[in-house]
């Protein structure tokens, strides 16, 4: 492969070989369900390279490793609430009678060989999965990714979000143990704070009163057919809309709005994305040997009437469990109808909240900025101030939920008071997100600014330089065009102009006043962003020649190696 | 949308043929951005895009001893990996399940550091495999519009009001009426056959099984409580005693009935010196500073027994809603409304605590028929 | 907490260990007395009761009066709580565990090193049963001696411990918090003489369990049981603390995420170049 001439031609050379043991397979599979066509098409479909474009990958993934661990764990684990008296091989709970569930989870770990294995992997799976999928959400977020042609993807993808959370929990509440129950019972009493129809909601979904005997087969059947159905269906539909809108790329030289630049399908994303799965079930199963996830045994069974301390529901349902923490008590009663606002806006609005924020988003952004063009390059969070203040002050929310969520742990470890922990996040979950917006819009505009001194008059070298008379200054290297055409190849936003007032009969134009707004909120938008230099300014800056010594010549190992994330010149 | 005009312009690319240059306002006439800020003029890009850059080759690329060694290299990792798989096997037979080793399940850590590992290596192997052996020229597709093309818009269009016409789903309003209700109704049973997943609520989480007489025991061993046996500053998790009871040898509750049961009716009993009940009415329900109060948090029924004894606070640990039981459980912090309901007291006549009646409301969390009778 | 209250034990420190050389200069009951299980309250000898006065003025009068009545600091609350039929087994506990003396008056005594050794400890715990009026004893070692304990025994403590421990001390007993900065102390290495006298006495926030609710066997049994938590083998690997989904979460994002977007960015990096011959 070395000694093969780089030609153009090159990636094409390989057809000239000949298929001898695979011409006749491919002919009779062919003769059948005719996929050649499509083959032909997508084997050596190219992806861009980016190690951010990889976080989706790793929630895929786990996916994966969620199914294929799942499918053990339901060989053993039996999902029953049928009372049994325990005799397994964990001696503590010998004799104890206990949910089937709860007796065939301590069964797994303890008696199946690998099943602890299994269950800790699978737990881990889960964790990452949820993960992965937020960090890939802010990427596409941050970077501008979901805008036209992408919004329905990133509406798939917020409905996978959304299922995975629910998957996640229905998981967590299977074993029985004293966890999995607080955590249901919580739940319980989420659905019961629902206006009006709540009790009958709760006794409907528990088959009667809680915790009944009901809940488990019931969950169990969403954990494992259900809610996994759906997600493979939505998976698949979101990789299918990935494919045919091909990825997005960082602008930089050669790459533009209509082209697709990396490397093939095949043979180079199949080993490296197959690789990579790999290092994911790989680290997986290295936390499920070395770090301990969800003790069921040290819980014991579920008893409503006993409760541990630290009784917290995993990760991703902590900010919620945080927002029920931190909510003051707001109940009320009209009409002999109770609404416990206390719950019901923490538990079950502010999630609807969230999402809902989240779905809308591409389409108010799009409103206000009036872009409907299709976007597949990426914007550096920096170009886009607004937008990444947003999701900063978004993260900083949901961080300050999750800080409530750990209270008690918080309290103990760093030997504070969780009632002033919770006063102050009464207060900061209001104020803290503002602060973010204000400080990230300003360092983004500042980024702003930065960037386009640096296209303007070059890059800063370090070199202190002393005039003749004795001014001091630093010397700046102009930059490569690559890497100048990197840091300006993003569009120059349009600014709404306010509408007139008037039509040109001097009668009051109808929809002025949705446009004033529209016109005010693109103000608020971008007028404050430092645009990109024009060329004007450009030339000007270099007829300035503020930099009177020559510019020095670039090391010639200094080849440009394409754009990193930062929009700078890779170099090695 | 007048103002937008410039915009439907270069819209051109919405009709599919996605072919605008970079930073596609460079078409775009020059605009003043906003009045009281610079003025601005839209000139195009400032630098021109200096095209894909020249492929640099590799070490591996260049030099056959530097290819050879990248494979051996990556064939070792494979060849390591399938040794620790076989590893794994051996493990799983070899180790006995409750071996210990470092503070920790021996099995479980073989088996998974082997498995990891050798997951981990083939991983590494393909990776390192595509990044220095796998020819690494970037390749260029051209991207086409996400729509389809405008003819076929229009021929889809038209079948589809082909279709339509020749149905006569639009003209026959009858036909059309009377399907669509038909369809609507088939929703119905869609939400009448789930009625049977659970009984209506009804009296039920109204009700617990105190009542007058029924003994107020300890937890676990169901033993009977007299006041002597509670010391000031004392904390008893209690259960009623029909829950320990038998009849014909066969327990009165027992399985779901009974995690039911408890779930309404765990109780916690404290005693303080009466003097530090600041809640008469509360107190008179206790017997000699003896306060019975249920254990499930009116936020979301969490059983609730952190009982500091110094402040007589009782704490959720689920929430931190907070209730002083000096003062009738009443709310100190907290999301939880409502205060923690109290047990009226008693004694029979052998002297051991009993209920003098059920809960005066109901426990655990509200619901919307909360205060409704 | 704790190594806030290490720096603030300072100070005090110094003044400690001057007492300390006081007591060791006119020590002339601690080196004999040796400790005996059971220090009766009622019968505790005159001579240990008067070493025990004499540590007890010197290093404790100050905060709870001379007669044990309690010193009230301010309208708020009380600088050292009463002594008065508190017992031996209160003493032994709070000494004991070296929570008493108090580093500095915080919402809580934390368990540190303990500062009499066991003679002064058990002439300290004579003085005040004897003088500020009976309390409990100090617990014999049938409420902590597990030697002989069956697998029966240790399952009926689980279900006590359940019940009546884990929502201030947590399944594993690593402690939990409390309101305004107090909070339930970690169980692990408790002694079980410390463990009994704790549930007995209803040391600070802790109520009292007493022995006619929980017998002394039920309390063996549940020792016996927090034992058998803390000695088994942490069957999944590192424990991340023992502190549930909060610990969980925080290592399946540094650890899981942080070890994968590694991965990502090798992935996505650019491989060496050879320099231009």
């Amino acid at each position: 492969m070395s000694t093969r001439i780089e030609t153009e031609g090159s990636s094409t050379a390989s057809t000239k070989r000949s298929y001898g043991p695979l011409a006749g397979p491919t002919r009779w599979i062919d003769d059948r369900i005719g996929l050649a066509g499509l083959a032909k098409k997508q084997m050596r479909k190219v992806f861009p390279e980016h190690w951010s474009f990889m976080l989706g990958e790793i929630a895929l993934y786990s996916f994966v490793v969620l199914l294929l661990s799942g499918v053990f764990l339901s060989l053993w684990f039996d999902p029953s609430m049928v009372e049994v008296e325990y005799q397994g091989a964990y001696a503590p709970w010998r004799g104890v009678h206990m949910s089937t569930a709860y007796a065939s989870s301590l069964d797994l770990s303890f008696e199946v060989r690998g099943g602890l294995l299994m269950r800790q992997i699978h737990h881990w799976a889960a964790t990452l999965f949820l993960a992965a999928m937020l960090v890939h959400m802010l990427r596409v977020f941050f970077t501008g990714a979901y805008r036209k042609p992408r919004e329905t993807n990133w509406l798939v993808g917020l409905a996978l979000l959304q299922l995975g959370i629910v998957e996640g929990f229905a998981g967590y509440s299977l074993p029985d143990d004293l966890l999995s129950g607080t955590g249901l019972r919580i739940a319980e009493g989420l659905m019961r704070s629902i206006p009006v129809v709540g009790t009958y909601i709760s006794f409907f979904v528990f088959g009667g009163e809680f915790p009944g005997s009901d809940f488990i087969p019931r969950i169990y059947v969403a954990h494992v057919l259900l809610i996994p159905g759906i997600l493979l269906g939505l998976i698949t539909f979101h990789m299918l809309l990935l494919v045919y809108n091909k990825h997005t790329q960082w602008p930089g030289p050669g790459r533009t709005n209509d082209n697709v630049v990396g490397y093939p399908l095949l043979p180079v994303y199949m080993a490296k994305a197959g690789g990579f799965f790999f290092v994911v079930f790989g680290v997986t199963a290295l936390m499920g040997a070395l770090f301990q996830i969800n003790p069921v045994w040290a819980f014991g069974p579920y008893d409503p009437s006993k409760v541990t301390a630290g009784s917290q529901p995993d990760w991703y349902m902590g900010w919620l469990d945080g927002a029920l923490r931190m909510m003051p008590a707001l109940e009320f009663t009209v009409f002999d109808w109770t609404f416990s606002l206390n719950v019901f806006l923490p538990g079950v609005a502010l999630m609807g909240l969230l999402f809902g924020v989240l779905a809308a988003y591409p389409f108010v952004e799009q409103w206000v900025t009036g872009d409907k063009r299709e976007h597949h390059l990426l914007q550096r969070p920096r170009n886009a101030p607004t937008r990444t203040a947003f999701g900063v002050a978004g993260i900083t929310a949901y961080g300050l939920l999750w800080i409530s969520g750990g209270n008690d742990i918080i309290a103990t470890t760093f030997g504070v008071d969780f009632y002033t922990i919770t006063r102050t996040l009464r207060i900061l979950i209001f104020v803290a997100p503002v602060l973010a917006f204000i400080v990230t819009k300003r360092i983004c505009i500042g980024l702003q600014r930065q960037s386009a001194e640096t296209v303007l008059h070059g890059r800063e070298s370090g070199i202190i330089m002393r005039s003749p008379d004795g001014a001091y200054s630093e010397r700046h290297v102009p930059l490569a065009p690559e890497a100048a055409y990197a840091l300006t190849a993003h569009d120059r936003p349009d600014v709404a102009a306010l509408p007139p007032a008037t039509d040109h009969n001097g009668v009051a134009a109808p929809h002025n006043r949705v446009q004033h707004a529209r016109a005010r909120l693109s103000r608020f938008w971008y007028a404050d962003d430092r645009q990109k230099p024009t060329a004007d300014e450009l030339e000007q800056a270099h007829a300035h020649g503020h930099d009177d010594e020559p510019a020095p010549e670039l090391d010639s190992a200094q080849e440009f190696q394409g754009v990193n994330e930062l929009g700078l010149p890779r170099r090695h | 949308m007048s103002h937008d005009e410039h915009r439907t312009g270069e819209g051109a690319t919405e009709g599919g043929t996605g072919s605008h240059p970079v930073g596609g306002a460079a078409s775009v006439p020059a605009k003043p951005v906003h009045d009281g800020h610079r003025v601005e003029l839209r000139v195009g890009d400032p630098v021109a895009d200096p095209g894909l850059g020249t492929h640099e080759p590799r070490p591996t690329d260049i030099d056959p001893a530097a290819e050879k060694r990248a494979e051996r290299q990556i064939s070792l990792l494979f060849a390591i990996s399938a040794l620790l798989t076989l590893g794994f096997c051996v493990a799983y037979f070899a180790i006995p399940r409750d071996t210990e080793f470092a503070g920790t399940n021996a099995l479980n850590l073989t088996l998974g550091v082997t498995l990891g590992l050798a997951l981990l290596l083939i991983g590494i192997g393909a990776i390192q495999w595509a990044k220095t052996l796998m020819d690494d020229h970037e390749m260029v597709e051209m991207r086409h519009g996400s729509s389809s093309s405008a003819e076929d818009r229009a021929e889809a269009l038209a079948a589809f009001e082909q279709g339509a016409d020749e149905s006569g789903f639009g003209r026959r309003s009858m036909l059309r009426g009377t399907l669509l209700t038909s369809l609507g109704v088939l929703g119905l049973p869609a939400v009448v056959l789930l009625a049977d997943l659970g009984p209506l609520p009804g009296d039920d989480p109204r009700k617990t099984v105190w009542a007058k007489g029924v003994h107020v025991v300890n937890d676990v061993d169901g033993k009977k409580l007299r006041l002597d046996d509670i010391q000031f500053g004392q904390l008893v998790n209690g259960q009623p005693g029909v829950f320990f009871e038998t009849e014909d040898g066969e327990p009165l509750y027992e399985g779901t009935e009974l995690l039911n049961a408890k779930a309404k009716a765990s109780v916690v009993l404290v005693r303080m010196v009466p003097d530090e009940i600041v809640n008469a009415g509360s107190a008179a329900k206790g017997v000699e500073g003896v306060l019975c109060f249920s254990k499930i948090c009116p936020h979301l029924g969490c059983p609730i027994s952190l009982w500091e004894q110094q402040t007589k606070n009782l704490i959720c640990p689920c929430h931190q809603s907070t209730f002083d039981l000096a003062d009738g459980g009443s709310v100190v912090f907290g999301p939880a409304k409502r205060a923690v309901a109290q047990l009226e007291l008693g004694l029979d006549e052998e002297g051991y605590l009993i209920a003098m009646g059920d809960f005066p409301e109901p426990v655990g969390p509200s619901f919307p028929e909360f205060y409704q009778d | 907490m704790r190594a806030l209250s290490t720096h603030r034990r300072h100070p005090l420190a110094g003044v400690l260990v001057l007492l300390l050389g006081l007591v060791a200069v006119g020590g002339l009951y601690s080196a004999l007395a040796p400790r005996t299980a059971q220090a009766d309250s009622a019968g505790a000898d005159a001579e240990l009761v008067a070493a025990g006065r004499e540590l007890y003025l010197v290093g404790c009068a100050s905060c709870h009066g001379l007669n044990g009545q309690g010193i009230l600091q301010s309208k708020s609350g009380q600088y050292g709580p009463s002594l008065i039929g508190v017992g031996a087994a209160a003493v032994d506990f709070q000494v004991g565990t070296g929570r008493m003396p108090m580093a500095s008056n915080s919402q809580q005594a934390p368990r540190k090193e303990p500062f009499y050794d066991d003679a002064e400890t058990e002439q300290l715990a004579a003085f005040v049963a004897t003088e500020f009026g009976p309390g409990p004893a100090i617990p014999g070692s049938e409420y902590y001696d597990i030697a002989d304990v069956s697998e029966e025994e240790v399952t009926r403590g689980g279900e006590f411990f359940l019940t009546n421990c884990t929502a201030c001390h947590n399944a594993v007993g690593i402690g939990g918090a409390l309101g305004g900065g107090r909070y339930a102390p970690s169980l692990e290495g408790v002694e079980g003489v410390h463990f009994a006298e704790a549930m007995i006495t209803g040391p600070q926030s802790m109520p009292v369990f007493s022995d006619a609710v929980i017998s002394p066997e039920d309390k063996r049994n549940i020792y016996a049981y927090l034992n058998e938590v803390q000695t088994q083998p942490a069957s999944g690997g590192f424990a991340l603390g023992g502190v549930g989904p909060v610990g969980e979460g925080l290592a399946g994002w540094v650890a899981g995420i942080g070890s994968l977007v590694v991965f990502a960015v090798w992935i996505g990096k650019h491989s060496v170049r050879a320099r231009k011959p």
